[in-house]
Formats: C-alpha cells, sequence, structure tokens
C-alpha cells in the first residue's frame, strides 16, 4: 500500500513541481533535497486530497518534510 | 393599491469604454533585492513580479481614479456630462470620508452624480461592474462609470519582505452603457468570511498582512469553479472564451487557475492576463489595468469573449463574462 502512495505522490510532484518521478524517494527532503517551496507544497497537498481521499491542513503539511513523512501521514489518514 | 412607476428597464448592457492609469515610478526587483533579504530570482519564482509601479507620495487613489476614469469616457465616445453614476471600487483609501467617488466624479466634471465606493478589495472591480451592469439595465442610469483604484503601498510595510514585493498602485475604469444584446453576463460572486482573517489591515495604524499558504490554496482550488460557474450563468462555453482575466494576484495562481480552466474545456490557446509581471497585484485596478494594457498591445481585440474573475479579502469573489470594448 505505502509504494502505490509513493508512486502516486511521485508523480503529484513531478506534475506540481518538475521533479522527476524517479526521483522522489522516502528520504528526501521537499525543501533541502527537492527545492519544492511552500507554496508548490499547498499544490502537491490539494492534488493529494484529491488523488487519495486524506485531508492535508497547512497546519499538518508544515510537519511533513520529507517524502516518507508524507506518505506516511498519507496512509495512515487514507 | 397602485404601484409606484419603475425606471425603463433596457435589455441589456455592455462594456462601451476602458481606460487606465499607472504611476511613473517603477520599482525592480533588483531595487528591491538592494534594500531586503530578497531575490529578483526568487521574486519571479514565487510570485512571478518583474517590475511594479509606485504612486508618489503626492498621487493618491482618487488621482489615479481621475486619470483612468477619464480615458474610459474618452474610449467611450461620451462626455462625462453623459455619466450617471460613479462607482469606484477601493480599499486603500487613506481615510474612511469623503469617500473617493464624489471627489472622482467632482474632478472629472461628472457634476452632481450618484457616487458610491465599493469595499471587496480585490473582488471589487467584478462587484462593481456587476453593480453598474445592473443599474443600467433597470434603468436607474443611463451609464455606469465603474473604477478599480487602489494605493496599496500606503498600506504595506516596505520591510516585509512578503508584501512589499507584491503590492502596488494604479487604476483601471469602464464606462458601462445600455445595449438591445446583453454583453455583460450575471456574475458568479460570494464571499467566505470563515477565512476572513487570512488577509488582513488590523487596524488603521497597521500594514497589509496575508496567510500566503491558506490564501494560494483558497484561491487555487476555490475560484476556478466561480469562472466556470460564471461563464454558464452568461450562456457561454468555456471552449467560446478567448481571454481569461483573473485579478492578478500571483502569477503562480493565475497559471493554476488557468490550468483547471482547460482542464474544464478551456482552449489551448486562451489568452491569460499576466499584467502582474510589470504592475504588481493592484488589488481592484488590477483587472481593467491588464485588460487595457492586453489590448493596446494588440493581444486581445474588441469583440473578444473575456471571462474575469477577482478574489482577495473578505474573503471575497466575483467573476463574470463580458464583450471586449
Amino acid at each position: 500500500m505505502s509504494d502505490n502512495v509513493l508512486s502516486g505522490l511521485a508523480e503529484i510532484v513531478e506534475e506540481v513541481a518538475g521533479v522527476a518521478a524517479d526521483d522522489v524517494t522516502a528520504e528526501k527532503s521537499f525543501v533541502d533535497d527537492l527545492d519544492i517551496d511552500s507554496l508548490s507544497m499547498v499544490e502537491i497537498a490539494v492534488q493529494a486530497e484529491d488523488k487519495f481521499g486524506v485531508k492535508i491542513p497547512d497546519d499538518e503539511l508544515a510537519n511533513l518534510k520529507t517524502v516518507g513523512d508524507a506518505v506516511n501521514y498519507i496512509t495512515s489518514n487514507k | 393599491m397602485t404601484s409606484f412607476q419603475a425606471p425603463q428597464a433596457s435589455a441589456g448592457s455592455r462594456i462601451i469604454g476602458l481606460g487606465s492609469y499607472q504611476p511613473e515610478t517603477v520599482v525592480s526587483n533588483h531595487d528591491l533585492a538592494a534594500r531586503m533579504d530578497t531575490s529578483d530570482e526568487w521574486i519571479r519564482d514565487r510570485v512571478g513580479i518583474v517590475n511594479r509601479r509606485i504612486a508618489s507620495k503626492d498621487e493618491g487613489v482618487v488621482d489615479m481614479a481621475v486619470v483612468a476614469g477619464t480615458k474610459a469616457i474618452e474610449d467611450a465616445g461620451l462626455t462625462p456630462s453623459d455619466i450617471g453614476a460613479v462607482i469606484v471600487a477601493t480599499c486603500t483609501m487613506p481615510s474612511t470620508i469623503p469617500n473617493a467617488a464624489a471627489q472622482v466624479a467632482d474632478r472629472i466634471g461628472v457634476k452632481a452624480a450618484p457616487a458610491f465606493d465599493l469595499n471587496a478589495a480585490c473582488a471589487g472591480f467584478c462587484y462593481a461592474v456587476a453593480t453598474g451592469a445592473d443599474l443600467v439595465r433597470a434603468g436607474t442610469a443611463r451609464h455606469v462609470l465603474v473604477i478599480g483604484a487602489e494605493k496599496l503601498t500606503d498600506w504595506t510595510d516596505q520591510d516585509d519582505r512578503s508584501t512589499a514585493i507584491i503590492f502596488a498602485d494604479g487604476a483601471g475604469a469602464v464606462v458601462i452603457g445600455a445595449s438591445e444584446e446583453n454583453q455583460i453576463g450575471p456574475v458568479a460572486w460570494g464571499s467566505a468570511g470563515d477565512l476572513s482573517e487570512t488577509i488582513l489591515i488590523a487596524d488603521r495604524d497597521s500594514f497589509i498582512h496575508q496567510e500566503g499558504q491558506a490564501v494560494f490554496r483558497w484561491a487555487t482550488t476555490q475560484i476556478a469553479p466561480v469562472a466556470i460557474r460564471a461563464a454558464e450563468l452568461a450562456g457561454v462555453e468555456l471552449s467560446d472564451v478567448d481571454v481569461f482575466a483573473p485579478h492578478q494576484a500571483n502569477l503562480r495562481i493565475i497559471e493554476a487557475i488557468a490550468k483547471r480552466l482547460r482542464n474544464n474545456g478551456a482552449r489551448e490557446d486562451l489568452k491569460i492576463a499576466r499584467d502582474i509581471v510589470e504592475s504588481g497585484n493592484t488589488s481592484s485596478a488590477s483587472i481593467p489595468m491588464a485588460l487595457d494594457h492586453m489590448r493596446a498591445a494588440g493581444e486581445i481585440s474588441s469583440g473578444d469573449v473575456v471571462l474575469m474573475v477577482g478574489f482577495g479579502a473578505g474573503l471575497s469573489y466575483a467573476g463574470q463574462v463580458v464583450r471586449c470594448p
């Protein structure tokens, strides 16, 4: 289940931020490694909400530092 | 019981004149980077602005509105005495009274016209066009001058790099007149007062503060549906829309909304207003300024179907389809 979430999230990150999906791996930090700013994080969250049927409010978003954090959050809240 | 007389209604209304004014002083990203911790690259990436226009100390909302309004009247082929009402959409007057509109009317030469300001922040222009269109259709006024005019820099903390890079000054105006064929569609509008704290000026001694992420989320998810509804109300397919003119809030918001419109049937060759790049965010002035600039540059033409939508503090939103004058 996690793998589907990771690949789904990677697709979204590629679409929003132009980062190659293959580069979107669990240990990567959104800001430091993938160079994704806070506005793009909102776009990613909105698309992830649609795709996975979860709610990711802005204050939760602040805690999702790495791709793995996001995958865990989505998986636990689906 | 006999009823009272009603004004002479007309079948429809349309925009018959367009004009704008922006101050001479240009502030570039490089100018800002020289005095605060920011960079040209960061600003272009985050908001899409390269230059913005700033009013001089002696130049106010009323001054800018007068120039834009005068140009719109000339563009309509009218004289000030033809104007039956003046509405100024603004939220940046230096004090509450007198309003801008009465002063603007007087200075333009529209004697004794009904005149009022309308505060719906960045949705103000579309709110005012809706109101003006209804005044004309109902027969309350034959020609309505609608102006969006703002001096946002009066209310912006020039040391706050999150707002100083965005907000700018200017004015845009249209004249609305009666028309056998209705060329201003019904307005799709509303408010989200539960989010009112996300863009605010706390009191008369404070500056504009906004919660960037919350506003971005709202604008990129809630505004495309408003634009789509505006097209529906006008009886227009999204594929028939030639020009998309959203409030010039932030280039990334503009692109996000445009993308959603294209996903819903708007054409790939949809012309999109991106005046923010050279003008900054001028709140209620941004839509008419963008349209005036695009028309002058030949990017849009008289007769084009324009879908405009304003959104901002309130939170407020309003959009309608109009024919480009």
